[in-house]
């Protein structure tokens, strides 16, 4: 049980303290639903993403061998979208996952915009890690991340 | 965790379950009471239980949880037998610290100190989202992967004898271009020549304390009041993906099932994955090297543009302290050629060693221990004595002991600020938030961990030196 203390209803994510990084719980009703929230969550270590416009769309396809990996390879898209394409997450959409052959895929399509002088950054998240990595079932689903900041 | 005092500044645990070796500590007890308080040594009892390590997991004095390694951990393998993991280099692969002397003294440049900070700060880029000055392609982002420092200065950033006065000579010649994913390459492109955020820096500093002469004057440096520039940063987005990449081979190819942390995923040093991971690692040092290059002839235009002349303004050293190298090492009384990883630990060859310039040979090789935000920094010299000691190394920093969340928590980046000039301190900063996330009170004391260093015999003190002028990403 990773979850620490009750939570207020329609709460998406807790940021957890952690000595030299990020570390974050998230939540949902279903699988999809925690795994969209941990993406906002990873956004939110960098940027305020209830602030960024959805002008933007990017469809993400991952796939991943486990559920954890799938995370870490979901996750780490926040990253490569923004470093690669400024583009800065504001919301998550159609999130599917899907068990294939030895494994999942994951599909979502992620609403934002392209980082400008309207947009303030305050962190670098540098990569998602398998580090205290937990996704657990108990009632909804909570996942918890460490990120290398 | 059990352990067993062997000396005030080194502490075991013995060969117990899976370990195939022990760990060994070096630490005082002041530090130790960090060490314990999170997954440090549970980590280097856990790097003990890898296949083919040779002699001891060691953890420096600075050292903390990291992920599957902890930050400050030094571990080499045998190169048929043992295994390289990006857990034990880290995802910022080659992150280091290059340091400049300069001919000026602290009253050359009191007054024009702003102003020198300024244009520095319009030159180098830094910060979260900052992107580069020069568009690359990825034709020429390949040939700064295979030559990393030698492409910087062939393109006219710097001078050759920086190359000489560079770890590796500013380029690994492993370097696997092809065992680097295009998503590295997309994130390495946008990046070449920015310093980040985070703990990375670029400080004008003084020499404020000289311990010996004689290696000091080896490395440039003549007196208290002496002015020096020090530039700390890594591979930024691109050696982050490298880790990345290779975690997820090398975890799909051998799996996790057996280790206690899926973060120490590894590979044999000679098998496919494993040597992709080691040639894509190099290219990442390669491109990290680079980037300190053009950030230090920038500040050398700066420098030449606000006091008239960059004479004078050589490099004293570069280190690597995330990075995997094969060295030779005495195991068991004959020499062994081994895959060192060193993560948060700087090399500390001692006088001799064929890898330190000509320059350096008799003193050592200059080792550069940044602190934190505002407090000293140290320049050291390798010793002989560290080969047997720690596969010739010793610590990195500081070290975080208190979280980012709770730094921001507690201090204000202005306050800092003002705090800092009260001090004489000058600091420019893209983010008052990172300002405060950095505050020098989150970090472990750095005069505590040199102390030991020194005491313990991984590197000798030479001089001591605090900033004049901090830029933060």
């Amino acid at each position: 049980m990773v979850r620490e203390g009750a939570r207020p209803a329609m709460e998406r994510y807790r940021i957890l303290p952690h000595t030299a990084d990020g570390k974050f719980q998230a939540f949902g009703a279903t699988l999809e639903e925690a795994f969209g929230n941990a993406a906002l969550a990873t956004a939110s270590l960098m940027w305020d993403w209830a602030k960024v416009e959805p002008r933007v769309r990017h469809f993400v396809h991952v796939n991943g061998n486990d559920r954890e990996q799938l995370l870490v390879k979901f996750l780490g898209e926040v990253i490569y979208l923004f470093e690669t394409k400024r583009f800065l997450l504001g919301k998550v959409d159609g999130l599917r996952i899907r068990p294939e052959y030895a494994g999942f895929n994951l599909e979502a399509l992620f609403g934002g915009d392209v980082l400008s002088e309207r947009h303030e950054l305050h962190g670098d998240v540098k990569a998602v890690t398998y580090h205290d990595l937990k996704i657990e079932e108990c009632g909804g689903f909570t996942v918890q991340v460490v990120v290398d900041m | 965790m059990e352990l067993r005092k062997i000396t005030d500044n080194s502490w075991e645990i013995p060969k117990q379950g899976d370990m195939k070796v022990p760990a060994l500590i070096y630490s005082s007890a002041k530090l130790l009471e960090d060490i314990r308080r999170d997954m440090t040594l549970v980590q280097a009892r856990n790097v003990a239980c890898l296949p083919g390590i040779e002699r001891m997991s060691y953890v420096m004095p600075d050292a903390h949880q990291g992920y599957g390694f902890p930050i400050g951990g030094v571990a080499a393998f045998d190169l048929d037998e043992g295994i390289i993991s990006p857990g034990g280099v880290g995802y910022d692969i080659n992150c280091g610290v290059r340091l400049l002397k300069t001919e000026y003294t602290e009253t050359d440049v009191t007054a024009k100190r702003k102003e020198l900070l300024a244009e520095i700060f319009k030159e180098v880029p830094a910060g979260v989202g900052k992107g580069g000055v020069t568009k690359l392609s990825r034709g020429v982002l390949a040939d700064i992967l295979v030559k990393g420092a030698e492409w910087a200065v062939e393109n006219g950033y710097g001078r050759s004898d920086d190359l000489e006065r560079t770890e590796e000579y500013g380029r690994m010649m492993d370097a696997a271009v092809d065992a680097v994913s295009d998503r590295a390459m997309e994130r390495g492109i946008p990046q070449l020549g920015t310093l980040g955020s985070g703990n990375h820096f670029l400080e004008i500093q003084k020499v404020q304390e000289i311990y010996d002469e004689a290696a000091a004057r080896a490395f440039g440096l003549r007196a208290a009041g002496q002015v020096l520039v020090m530039i700390h940063c890594g591979s930024r987005g691109l050696g982050h993906q490298v880790a990345t990449d290779h975690i997820e081979t090398m975890g799909n190819v051998f799996g996790a099932k057996g280790l206690p942390d899926r973060e120490l995923v590894n590979a044999p040093f000679k098998s496919p994955q494993g040597q992709r991971y080691y040639g894509s690692m190099c290219a990442a040092v390669n491109y990290a090297f680079a980037n300190r290059q053009m950030i230090a002839h920038w500040v050398r235009d700066v420098f030449a543009r606000v006091l008239g002349s960059a004479k004078g303004m050589d490099q004293v050293y570069d280190v690597c302290h995330n990075v995997a190298k094969v060295e030779e090492h005495e195991v068991g009384g004959r020499s062994r050629r081994l895959i060192v990883h060193r993560k948060g630990a700087t090399r500390s060859f001692g006088p001799g060693r064929p890898e330190i310039p000509e320059c350096y040979r008799t003193v050592g090789q200059p080792v550069l221990i940044p602190g934190s935000m505002g407090t000293a920094s140290f320049l050291l010299a390798g010793t002989k004595e560290a080969e047997a000691l720690s596969f010739s190394s010793t610590a990195h920093g500081a070290g975080r002991v208190m979280s980012r969340h709770e730094a921001l928590r507690r201090f204000r980046g202005e306050k800092i600020r003002d705090d800092l000039a009260r001090r004489g301190i000058e600091l420019k900063s893209t983010s008052w938030k990172g300002v405060a996330e950095e505050a020098s009170e989150a970090y472990k004391d750095v005069d505590e961990v040199v102390r030991v260093s020194h005491e313990v015999g991984l590197a000798r003190l030479v001089a001591k030196v605090v900033p004049i002028g901090v830029m933060k990403g």
